[in-house]
């Protein structure tokens, strides 16, 4: 089967992307290199094609309850419209469906944003569980989604669109036009910088691209791709659906408790992930940085003197630090913060420290401007 | 891109110099721009034996890591110990600054199975009409 292609695919081609198949889908992994994107975003800005993610919504009268049945996080915290959280989404035996972002846009319609790879499945497993009074709709297709990501974000976008970005506060959206098109603009992103993301109907993407880029180059703004993507959120320690969560990983494992809320309304795993916080949460994500050199990269084991404790679950090369950081999947309550550890790289051990995530100072803009 | 015509080639991108019974060693800038922002490299030990085809090594990008084989038998020599800190000339110059080890040969007989730079530049061709890289 051939990959999927957003409407973006030849704009990339054009732009001396590096194509690769990501998730089913052809993505630009690279455009200028890495490393040079990295530090773009971190210093200046860029722009992410992110329209393979997917786009789920759900309307009706008991949208809301709906939604809380599906996912682990209190959706009572959409107090008002325009707000968004972050939640994990759970099979019955706890391990993880998907992580996604819960937007409300009126008291009688959700939407959910989720990862590409998860499209299909997700909207499957919401079918399958949702509660009678609302209708889901996968609406992926139809929609494309840019992500403007850096300090610079603000100033780059303001004079495109017709909303103050001052009033957009962290986890929250307006419906905006945007370079004359209309959607929906959320001040969320996976970088751990201040930024966008841009919602806008799939034909009008290509478009809103353009603009944005024709704004932002002249202040450095740069097109990004995937491997920037990944080095970005993996400094900024957030987690990625098929390393740090997976079927087989809960989100109470994955340090994701703080948005699973087992008090709260039953929700698809509850029980189970209630059972494993009584039993004992058997592992945990922690997050380690190399002392010295190497690569630490996902699968690598990860020892404590002769006990293995776990795998890495993302590793990589800081372009920030220049040292190698990442993320493991351990044994619970083996490796506190500033202990030794090393990672087993082609058979020989290269050592690491614990360190809590973020590794780099998060810039994201956490608290709304009081007027 | 640039194929020196007085070096031989390998299948998985060294290239070699040979010099006598003297090999010096590195990875093609095919090899380089494929892998993308070299932040690691991974050399063997002076003195180390190394067999045709076997891993001496491996070369990392921030999203990759691809092992180095060696084009042929001997003994490890000399390794460039300045790429330890400074990986990046692997992309900058990969045939000249970026040397990676000098092998002594122990049956020069085996430098025939090596590729011309314009047998190289045809595998290559051939190679790259061949689907995508694939990311996890």
């Amino acid at each position: 089967m051939s990959d999927k292609k957003t409407p973006l695919n030849a704009t990339h081609r054009k732009a001396g992307a590096r194509m690769v198949s990501f998730a089913g889908w052809d993505m630009p992994v690279q455009y200028a290199g890495v490393i040079q994107e990295h530090k773009a975003v971190r210093e200046k800005a860029g722009l992410f094609d992110v329209s393979h993610m997917g786009e789920i919504w759900v309307t009706g009268p008991n949208a809301a309850a709906v939604c809380q049945h599906l996912i682990t996080n209190d959706v009572g915290l959409l107090q008002e419209d325009g707000q968004i959280i972050y939640s994990a989404v759970c099979q019955p035996d706890g391990g993880t469906v998907d992580d996604v972002l819960l937007h409300r846009i009126s008291p009688t319609e959700y939407l959910f944003v989720v990862n590409a790879a998860n499209i299909d499945k997700d909207f499957a497993f919401f079918c399958e569980h949702a509660p009678q009074g609302a209708e889901l709709t996968n609406r992926s297709d139809d929609w494309g989604q840019l992500a403007l990501q850096g300090p610079l974000s603000q100033q780059i976008l303001q004079p495109l669109v017709d909303v103050a970005l001052d009033d957009i506060a962290y986890y929250t959206f307006k419906p905006a036009t945007m370079a004359g098109i209309r959607g929906l603009l959320a001040r969320t992103g996976y970088t751990g910088e201040d930024g966008f993301e841009l919602y806008v109907p799939a034909d009008r993407v290509v478009e809103l691209w353009n603009k944005v880029m024709e704004a932002g180059a002249p202040q450095g703004l740069e097109p990004i791709g995937l491997g920037a993507r990944d080095t970005l959120r993996l400094e900024a320690g957030y987690s990625l659906y098929g390393h740090e969560l997976s079927a087989t990983i809960t989100p109470l494992e994955a340090n994701l408790g703080w948005v699973t809320k087992l008090d709260g309304d039953d929700f698809v795993g509850r029980d189970a992930l209630r059972k494993q916080k009584e039993a004992g949460i058997p592992r945990q994500i922690v997050g380690f940085r190399f002392t010295g050199r190497g690569v630490p990269r996902d699968g690598y084991p990860v020892w404590k003197g002769d006990e293995q404790l776990g795998v890495v679950t993302s590793g990589t090369m800081s372009p920030m630090l220049q040292t190698g950081i990442g993320l493991a999947l351990v044994k619970r309550g083996s490796l506190q913060d500033g202990d030794a550890l090393d990672v087993e790289i082609r058979g020989k051990r290269f050592p690491a420290v614990v360190q809590r995530p973020p590794f780099v100072p998060s810039n994201v803009r956490r608290k709304p401007r009081k007027a | 891109m640039d194929f020196p015509k007085h070096l031989k080639y390998t299948r998985e991108h060294e290239w070699a110099l040979i010099e006598g019974d003297e090999v010096t060693v590195g990875i093609t800038e095919y090899a380089a721009e494929k892998l993308g922002d070299v932040v690691y490299v991974d050399l063997p030990e002076e003195g180390d034996s190394l067999d045709a085809g076997g891993t001496f090594g491996a070369v990392e990008s921030v999203k990759a890591v691809s092992d180095l084989y060696s084009p042929i038998t001997g003994t490890v020599k000399e390794i460039n110990k300045s790429l330890a800190d400074s990986p990046e000339v692997i992309n900058e110059d990969p045939y000249v600054e970026a040397w990676m080890v000098k092998i002594t040969v122990d049956d020069p007989d085996e430098l025939e199975d090596l590729m011309t730079a314009e047998a190289y530049a045809a595998y290559i061709a051939e190679s790259s009409e061949e689907g995508s890289d694939e990311e996890e």
